[in-house]
Order: C-alpha cells, then structure tokens, then sequence
C-alpha cells in the first residue's frame, strides 16, 4: 500500500505521519513471528542490533578476547493504517538474556500481546514478570497450537498468576482474524487503563 | 582487531566504520519513527555517499521507518540510527513524528485511531 496522496517531488518537511508500535513478547519459538505475519502487510522483517563495548555496556569485550559484537535479531511487521498512520508490530527476542532489547522495543508502545504456548506455560513467566514491572499495558495471548493440551483461560490465569486487570484472550497466531482480534484487545486494554489512569490524575504511561 | 588483521582473508568492514566510528546519534530516533525522501532529497544524497543514498533511495515514495531502514539496507539498527540522524539534521530524509506519548488527549486520539484501522482489516 503506497502513500497515494505523498507527494515525493514536494519535500515539505513534517507531513506528520504517526506511527504506532504493538509489541508481541514471549519465549522462543511461541509464534511471534508467526503472530506478526498473519496480519502484517509486508513478510515480516528482520533488524539487527549489535551488542558492542559502546553500544550498552552490558557484554565487556574485554572479557571475551575475540568477541567484539554480539547480534540480537527482532522481527517486525507493518500495517499502514491511513496515508498518516502506520501500526508497527515488533516481536521481541526470544532469548531472555537480551531483556535490555525489550526495554528499546517497548519505549513508546501502545501495550503488549504476551504469547504463550500451554505446553510450555512455564516459558511465559519470564515475560510476564517483565511486563509486571514496566508501566505498559498487556495482554495474555493463549496460542493454540495442534495437539497442545487445552487448558481453561481461568487455569492458565491461575497458573500464571496473571492479575485479574490483565485480559486473556485464546488465539490461533496462523489465523488473521484471530491475530486482530489480539491487537484489538491490546488497544481497548490500552485506552481503559489511560482512562483511569488519567481519571485518577496519573501521569499518561509512555511505555 | 588484530586478530581481524591477521585474517588472511581480508579485513571485514566493522559495523561502525561506515558512521566514522560514531555509535551515538544526534538525535534519538524511535524503532518505528517513520522518515521519507522526497525526490530532491534523494537526488542530494547522492553527494553524501553510497550507504546515505541507499537509504534516501529506500525511503522515496514510501514512508519507512528506521527498523524498516535497517532491515532493508542490511545495516545494524545502531549503525542505521546515526546515519538516519545525520541524514535529518542534513536535510537529506524527512522524520516524521512517532506516537505522541504526552497529553491525554492526543495519545486517546491516537489510540482510538489505531483500533477503529485495526478492526477495518
């Protein structure tokens, strides 16, 4: 989908396209990126960020003679909304030891869909603890995956202590409409928890 | 690096050589912070060298953000973000405004504009 109305001879600077991010969190292999492709516009992207000595000061090269640069890969996927309005999705590594990427990914986000496979629950508390202690808005997205056993929401609730607040939803990640349907609960959660919030006189959540 | 310059095969081009060793950008610029590139601008960035005329070139016609950037140049995001910075403060890209993250009503509107195009699809 192309800006029909984008003027590429005019330059005119700030035409003021929005962009938006939803960010799909959850262990390895869960279907981030399978959750992202159903309903992205573009086959979804990759990007690389390179851990180095004056990139985040986490890894000290020093340490690790020959190892300058670690890569931590993120997918991502695009739905252009309007001429001036693009939603991102960006899939966080599933690797835990690159947490510090999901703080970057996260900044500015609208909330987040938490993937979670029920045959491996116990991959979605590393997640969820996160997402517990940042300030964004979050869902719990139960991937059915074929042949997995099926759980009752209220039982994953409680075995993954997941707030009350915090909506569940059950999702097919292969399926479209199943996909917006995760988002779209994504945005109410996020409009319902800015309305109180701002209700209760908090300042508005940046992510 | 010096065991890099012993490779036989060659040097590798490091990542940052292209950003003159920066890693920090003159402007922060979000993942999904969208620039375009008008004709003019691609034109110009010709004169700014092969890597700043790639992503001018990526960018013409179609709003990309600075992910999209890098994952079309097959640049590292860090490396990406300070030419993109460069590039604004040069004139050469046109950075467009990611979500509003202050006022209430602005970042309602917004929301609301992103639910209403979701349940469109």
């Amino acid at each position: 989908m192309d800006f029909a109305g984008y003027d590429p001879a005019g330059g005119r600077p700030g035409r003021g396209i929005v962009s938006a991010k939803i960010v799909v969190a959850g262990g390895f292999g869960v279907g981030k990126t399978t959750l992202v492709g159903a309903i992205s516009e573009i086959t979804p992207l990759t990007t690389e960020a390179l851990m180095t000595a004056a990139g985040v000061g986490i890894d000290d090269p020093s340490k690790v003679p020959g190892k300058e640069t670690t890569t931590v890969a993120m997918d991502f996927g695009r739905i252009t909304m309007a001429q001036d309005l693009i939603l991102y999705l960006f899939g966080t590594p599933g690797q835990t030891r690159f947490w510090f990427m999901w703080d970057e990914i996260i900044r500015g986000a609208v909330g987040a869909a938490v993937l979670v496979d029920t045959r491996r629950i116990t991959d979605a508390f590393a997640p969820l603890d996160y997402f517990e202690n940042r300030n964004l808005p979050y869902v719990v997205a139960l991937n059915k995956f074929d042949g997995a056993p099926q759980y009752e929401a209220e039982e994953v609730r409680e075995a993954l202590a997941i707030s009350p607040q915090v909506p569940l939803v059950l999702t097919d990640a292969r399926q479209r409409d199943s996909v917006k349907q995760v988002l779209v609960t994504v945005v109410e959660h996020a409009m319902l928890r800015l309305q109180s919030e701002h209700g209760r006189g908090f300042p508005t959540p940046v992510g | 690096m010096d065991q890099r310059r012993a490779d036989p095969r060659g040097a590798l081009v490091r990542p940052y050589a292209v950003t003159r060793g920066r890693t920090e950008p003159r402007q922060d610029i979000a993942l999904e912070a969208v620039l375009t590139a008008s004709l003019t601008q691609v034109a110009e960035s010709r004169f700014a060298g092969h890597d700043k005329h790639r992503i001018a070139t990526v960018c013409e016609g179609r709003a990309q953000s600075l992910a999209e950037i890098a994952a079309y140049t097959r640049m590292p995001l860090g490396v990406a973000r300070v030419l993109v910075a460069d590039m604004v403060a040069e004139s050469l890209l046109t950075l467009h405004t990611a979500a509003p993250a202050e006022g209430f009503e602005e970042r309602m509107e917004l929301l609301g504009r992103v639910l209403s195009g979701l349940r469109r699809l």
